[in-house]
């Protein structure tokens, strides 16, 4: 490099990092939410290419393998690497499958729930007066069933299948992200930079979406990542109840629970959905720790 | 503070109000009414259909029934069920002793090992001790605890052979139930070993139901440690030269606890959704396994009231929680 540019870069600093490379550069301080985001690239990546990946269709029986153990342990092959179920399908396959599923679920009830919660939140909190009653007061009837209890209630209603375990999920999560947003937006409504804009003559639509919504989005993305985790447990929990996917679905709660009668003679059938769950659902809790650390300066060490 | 009571007890009416209604709606919103999933799969005359359907009041307007629903429920008739034929108030007054003993030991075995492993995490902030509670707690609170306590039977009850594998007493004993909490009633009864198998009943569920409360306890008092250790007064106390585990028990603990308490308040809630995946790995005779036998077998009435009753317990746990921390923090009470 010539020297001109080192004396130009003295003169004058760089330019302070955008909103997002600060993120990322706050972000990446916490070794523990890179070992999240990293995991949880993995599974997505695994989720993305299961295909590819997985060693036998989720759903092929091989007969004369029935509940053959994990490769490391006596009797158990290479072929199958984490052993196979009760019906001889390979446990790892249907893992890799069943990542699919619960990232798929994860994003589905997430992505519900925060655009409901989103929208709800803003106009109870830009609106305030009965609106905001009565959506707050809704929420508070929500939230007098325990999380899992809703989720369990809507499943009652809906019938137990894998979509409506996602409308389930994403309901019994609604009142988290609607009391965020008001909150947030209460705070935000007051500020001057709102009042200026008003003044300047911007519609509603314009004030509560492109205004004050972008200043709200860093407690909103902190619960969408910890959304994720609660997600993935309420529906492996509904799947385990026998109220969320059914067989043969590779959904990790339902295949726990699908084998629980062999679980003394056959642990591995039952050891390795629950491992798959604590990893995935940890990883997210990584993450979303790591992420409100970066955005939240308060709470930093 | 008596308005301030007032004045939390009064919001609570439009939250139950509309527990009710929830409730009410539930029955109605699952496909089929109530009188077509009684005749099963044979099907029914057209004129006993519309003689049951008056029977049952289902005829009548909507509001008309809501209303006749509330007034009911304000008798404490919450319908029969449909499997048992016991009235449901009294099935789930017969089994909520049993979720309360599970809870109540699951809550004791959260504090007693979360809130010192919290202290110290803080105190040593990190050391290797520090590092430890907090992978061990984030650990607990991503676990599934249905796959948590299977983990702990195949290893406990299994493997070992150290305690039972479910139930809250082994067979042999037949103990009168006079207070429903087993633990009581063993030591009323007097039989020799009643007691000791009821204890070893409970440890297992107990520790399954306590992980992600255990998690969550030793995670906020840490952190509600780490900012009280940075106030003056803690650093005065210090250097006026008091020893170093005075300053942390008396000084700093006393206030780092509000935070702490209202968490575990809140955890009721947790613990009952818990409840109903324990109360089912282990066969605990509670009201968790009994609402997903009710959820299972498609026991309506035992679905509407158990949820009923259920939101009526964690509203005033609230409510109770509340009020107590208004009491303690003078704050919030004039606010």
């Amino acid at each position: 490099m010539p020297e001109s540019s080192d004396v130009l870069m003295l003169a004058e600093p760089a330019a302070p990092p955008g909103p997002w490379r600060e993120l990322w550069l706050s972000f990446r301080q916490s070794r523990g939410a890179m070992i999240g985001l990293a995991v949880v690239a993995g599974l997505v990546l695994l989720a993305a290419f299961a295909e590819f990946v997985a060693p036998h269709p989720p759903n092929e029986q091989y007969r004369d393998f029935t509940l053959t153990p994990p490769f490391w342990q006596e009797g158990g092959t290479v072929r199958f690497l984490l052993g196979t179920d009760p019906v001889g399908r390979d446990v790892l396959s249907r893992l890799i499958f069943g990542t699919r599923l619960s990232l798929l679920i994860g994003l589905v009830s997430v992505s519900l729930s925060l655009s409901l919660g989103v929208v709800f939140g803003l106009i109870a909190g830009f609106f305030r007066g009965v609106t905001e009653t009565v959506i707050m007061r809704v929420m508070d009837v929500m939230l007098a069933l325990p999380s899992l209890l809703r989720a369990i209630a809507v499943v009652a209603i809906l019938g137990p299948e894998l979509v409506n375990v996602m409308y389930a999920i994403a309901i019994a999560e609604l009142p988290h992200y609607v009391r965020l947003t008001r909150a947030a937006v209460i705070g935000e409504a007051g500020k001057e930079y709102v009042a200026s804009s008003r003044i300047a003559g911007a519609g509603t639509l314009r004030l509560m979406f492109s205004t004050i919504l972008p200043n709200c989005t860093a407690p909103l993305i902190v619960q969408a990542t910890l959304g994720f985790s609660n997600a993935i447990l309420d529906a492996a929990a509904l799947g385990f109840l026998g109220l969320g996917a059914q067989p043969p679905t590779p959904e990790w709660g339902a295949m726990l629970s699908s084998a629980l009668e062999f679980i003394q003679r056959a642990p591995w059938v039952v050891t390795f959905p629950g491992l798959a769950i604590l990893i995935t659902v940890l990883a997210f809790n990584l993450m979303g720790d790591g992420l409100r650390d970066a955005l939240d300066p308060r709470l930093k060490r | 503070m008596f308005g301030f009571i007032l004045r939390r007890v009064a919001l609570i009416i439009p939250t139950f109000i509309g527990v009710t209604l929830v409730a009410f709606a539930l029955i109605r919103l699952i496909p089929g009414d109530p009188v077509e999933n009684l005749s099963g799969e044979r099907g029914m005359d057209p004129e006993r259909r519309l003689r049951l359907l008056h029977q049952f009041g289902l005829d009548q307007p909507l509001y008309a029934q809501y209303g006749d629903y509330l007034l009911q429920v304000l008798h404490g008739d919450l319908g029969t069920s449909l499997t048992t034929h016991e009235p449901v108030l009294s099935e789930f007054l017969t089994l909520f002793p049993a979720t309360v003993e599970l809870a109540f030991f699951a809550l004791l075995f959260a504090v007693c090992i979360g809130l010192p492993a919290g202290i110290i995490a803080a105190v040593k902030r990190n050391t290797v001790a520090d590092y430890a509670v907090m992978g061990v707690s984030l650990t607990g609170y991503s676990m599934p605890i249905f796959w948590w306590a299977l983990l702990l039977i195949l290893f406990f009850s299994v493997q070992l052979g150290w305690t039972p594998v479910s139930g809250r007493i082994a067979v042999q004993f037949d103990v009168p139930m006079g207070s429903g909490f087993m633990l009581l009633d063993t030591l009323r009864s007097g039989e020799p070993g009643a007691f000791r198998s009821a204890v070893s009943h409970l440890i297992l569920p107990s520790i399954a139901l306590g992980t992600i409360p255990l998690a969550v306890i030793a995670r906020m008092t840490r952190s509600s440690m780490l900012e009280v250790l940075r106030e003056d007064y803690v650093r005065t106390a210090r250097a006026k030269g008091l020893p170093r585990l005075q300053v942390i028990v008396v000084h700093a603990l006393r206030n780092a606890l509000i935070p702490v308490i209202t968490v575990i308040g809140l955890q009721v809630g947790l613990l009952l959704s818990g409840a109903i995946l324990t109360e089912t790995i282990f066969s605990w005779p509670g009201i968790g396994n009994w609402l997903i036998h009710g959820v299972q077998s498609r026991d309506y009435p035992v679905v509407q009231g158990g949820i009923l009753l259920i939101a009526a317990i964690v509203i005033s746990v609230n409510l109770l929680v509340d009020l107590l921390y208004g009491v303690v923090n003078p704050r919030i009470r004039h606010a």
